[in-house]
């Protein structure tokens, strides 16, 4: 076998596994756009916000430090303590869920009934909102996250890999591990909205609001879990970005890594944003690797837009999308 | 008491069709034009136009560009920053000359003068956008939003490797030559301020006229129809094609000048993925946003909103309670998300919608029964 496949197969299989995560970051905006029609473009930012907070409530640093110590003239750094993953990560998810609540309280709820680019616009104006307060609260430093997560080349698939084709694939461990995470919370969310009652209601919800408010349920909560749901995928995406290339500002750009992802896959398919995660990874790899060198590289920025956007020209719901309907 | 049309009879239709049919409305134009062109110069210093008057005029005009876009038509870009980037690249290359190797025979267009230089730069891009928005006419709403994030990512990414467009510099920036229109240097490093402001007032106020007239017209009420619903426009005869095609071609032209001044005469040097990225955008979609879609008031508005508030947080923080600068950059972007959801809850279709209550109440003032 020519060197070259061999290369490319190797390509093709990072491919897959930084899909995986392309498509973990869309799985959040999937969740919100289906259940309540807003697009959520601080999904990423929220990702960013969850790995800041789980990084501070590991190593215990003092929320607002940098603020009070401006405004005091204190020296607040640390409380001094280190907490266990598993505990860190419990007490995120809860301030997750307590921005979720924020989030519907505070802005959706005024919000019910504005076309959906005003809604769009806020969540762009959440996310600059979050990514200030996620500064302030935690400082804009780059941080370490480490929660135990198996990381480094996966030596079982380096040998077998070494053993058919001379050459040894570097396949990393931590991708492996998010490639589990991913299957394990997509298959628990289906089961979650299929056989559990309030994923039905959720699903009721995303059918027809004013349906479902006439059947009797309660749209505000059915709100607040589905951006619970979210901030949670958001937390696991968190973690995996984190651990993989440390807490920093860049970590929120995923969202805009997970747009083309969803335009490909449809905005309100589950399936969609794994199925389209799985392309866009493989495509923009494989096409850095065989064009990438003839015009300058960098190719990845730009090339999954440029493949969802001829993709959507044939059609334009997406791969999995719900096929639109219009009327006059 | 001033502010209504009772009493003021128009008696013929060039009278009853202008911009302004209402008195009040007209001298107030007339006024402003008079502060901005004849007061205004003569009381700049590098500062205030640096600092505020530079940005204003050149995301005004990016605003109406981007408004006739989105407001009018309805097709929501999030393309502007690349689109800025053409309009920039494209000035350069006409500000230095331009040569073509065609066959192994070079065809060479010498410099232009930068007045020209702007407009040609505005016609380039008008021609990108065009080519950008025939997507338009199969993919809507979000979908269309996002396709044109595949405009902003490839231009950015084309100008930092195309070393054609920055003239094979080793930096990889554009740096705006020396340049003047009847002997007054408008770019390069010896400008006076009041000329940088001049010159862009007047391009600003030719893009707002148009710009006015473009939206009153048949034009304007072609993309209207087209953002109202673009199905029964088609039926009634709206060509959708024509009507999304023009509306990208023009909000791209004036978005080509804005970023044409504003990598000329406000900048002078411009790295593109720094000056043209993403957030810039966001930036334009927000003036638009706040200053209300479908209204070239608005445009300005907005503009005049998202340029100030940074400066007077920074001003406040930093200056007043004297927060270091990093914490202060971190509270404007929480303040300005805080502000941007405030708007949109209190009032969604912006400043303009603000400007309209306040003038329909103006109308009945004293007397309001």
């Amino acid at each position: 076998m020519s060197d070259q496949l061999v290369y490319a197969m190797e390509v093709f299989l990072n491919g897959l596994m930084a899909g995986v995560l392309y498509a973990l970051v869309a799985l959040g905006f999937v969740l919100i756009y289906k259940a309540s029609g807003i697009f959520n473009y601080a999904q990423g930012v929220m990702a960013l916000f969850a790995a800041l907070t789980l990084v501070g409530i590991m190593d215990g640093q003092v929320p607002f430090a940098h603020l009070i110590n401006a405004m005091f003239g204190t020296e607040l750094h640390h409380f001094g303590w280190h907490l266990p993953a598993v505990v860190a990560i419990l007490g995120t998810a809860a301030v997750m869920v307590l921005l979720s609540w924020m989030v519907q309280k505070f802005v959706f709820r005024h919000l019910v009934g504005q076309e959906p680019i005003i809604l769009f616009m806020a969540t762009i104006g959440l996310a600059y909102f979050l990514e200030g307060f996620g500064d302030i609260m935690w400082g804009s430093d780059i941080k370490k996250l480490d929660v135990g997560l198996p990381q480094g080349i996966n030596a079982w698939i380096d040998n077998v890999t070494f053993n058919i084709f001379d050459y040894g694939f570097f396949i990393d461990n931590l991708d492996i591990v998010a490639t589990v995470i991913a299957a394990i919370l997509v298959f628990s969310l289906v089961l979650f909205s299929q056989y559990t009652k309030q994923g039905r209601a959720m699903r009721a919800v995303a059918d027809d609001h004013q349906a479902a408010l006439s059947v009797g349920i309660n749209l505000n909560f059915i709100w607040v879990m589905v951006w619970s749901l979210a901030g949670f995928v958001a937390l696991v995406a968190g973690i995996m970005w984190g651990t993989k290339s440390g807490v920093q500002f860049s970590l929120s750009l995923i969202a805009l890594k997970a747009l083309p992802v969803l335009m490909l896959g449809g905005f309100t398919s589950i399936p969609g944003a794994i199925v389209g995660g799985l392309i866009i990874g493989v495509g923009e790899k494989l096409f850095e690797f065989a064009i990438g060198p003839m015009v300058g590289g960098a190719t990845e920025n730009w090339f999954a837009y440029v493949l969802a956007l001829i993709f959507l020209v044939f059609r334009p719901q997406g791969l999995f999308g719900e096929k639109i309907i219009e009327r006059v | 008491m001033f502010y209504r049309e009772a009493g003021d009879f128009k008696t013929t239709y060039k009278d009853d069709n202008q911009t302004f049919p209402i008195k009040f409305d007209r001298y107030r134009y007339y006024f402003v034009l008079f502060v901005a062109f004849a007061l205004i110069p003569f009381m700049l210093n590098d500062y205030w136009v640096n600092a505020i008057f530079m940005p204003f005029l050149i995301y005004s005009i990016a605003a109406i560009g981007l408004n006739i876009l989105v407001g009018y038509c309805g097709q929501v870009s999030l393309g502007t920053g690349g689109f800025m980037a053409v309009g920039a690249y494209a000035c350069y290359k006409f500000m230095t000359g331009i040569d073509i190797w065609l066959g192994g025979v070079q065809y060479a267009l010498p410099p232009i003068n930068i007045f020209f230089s702007v407009i040609l730069a505005g016609l380039v891009t008008a021609i990108v956008g065009a080519l950008f928005g025939l997507p338009s006419l199969r993919i809507k709403g979000f979908y269309l939003a996002v396709a044109t994030l595949a405009a902003q990512f490839f231009l950015v990414w084309l100008f930092n490797k195309w070393e054609w467009a920055y003239n094979f510099s080793a930096s990889g920036q554009i740096n705006a030559p020396e340049r003047g229109i009847f002997g007054v240097n408008v770019t390069g490093p010896n400008v006076d301020a009041w000329a940088k402001y001049l010159f862009c007032l007047v391009i600003l106020t030719i893009c707002a006229v148009v710009a006015r007239n473009l939206t009153r017209g048949s034009v304007g009420r072609k993309w209207m129809a087209i953002r109202d619903m673009d199905i029964a426009a088609e039926i009634i005869g709206v060509n959708p094609l024509k009507a999304k095609l023009s509306a990208f071609a023009v909000s791209s032209f004036f978005i080509g000048i804005s970023g044409a001044l504003f990598f000329s005469v406000y900048l002078g040097a411009v790295e593109v993925g720094e000056a043209f990225g993403i957030n810039k955008s966001f930036l334009v979609l927000f003036m638009v946003i706040i200053g209300g879609l479908g209204s070239i008031f608005g445009s300005f508005a907005g503009a005049a909103f998202l340029v100030l508030l940074p400066v007077l947080l920074k001003n406040v923080l930093v200056g007043g309670l004297g927060w270091p600068t990093d914490l202060a950059a971190h509270l404007e972007f929480l303040i300005v998300g805080a502000l941007i959801i405030a708007f949109l809850i209190a009032e969604p279709h912006g400043l303009a919608q603000l400007w309209r209550v306040a003038k329909e109440k103006l109308r009945l003032w004293p007397f309001p029964h």
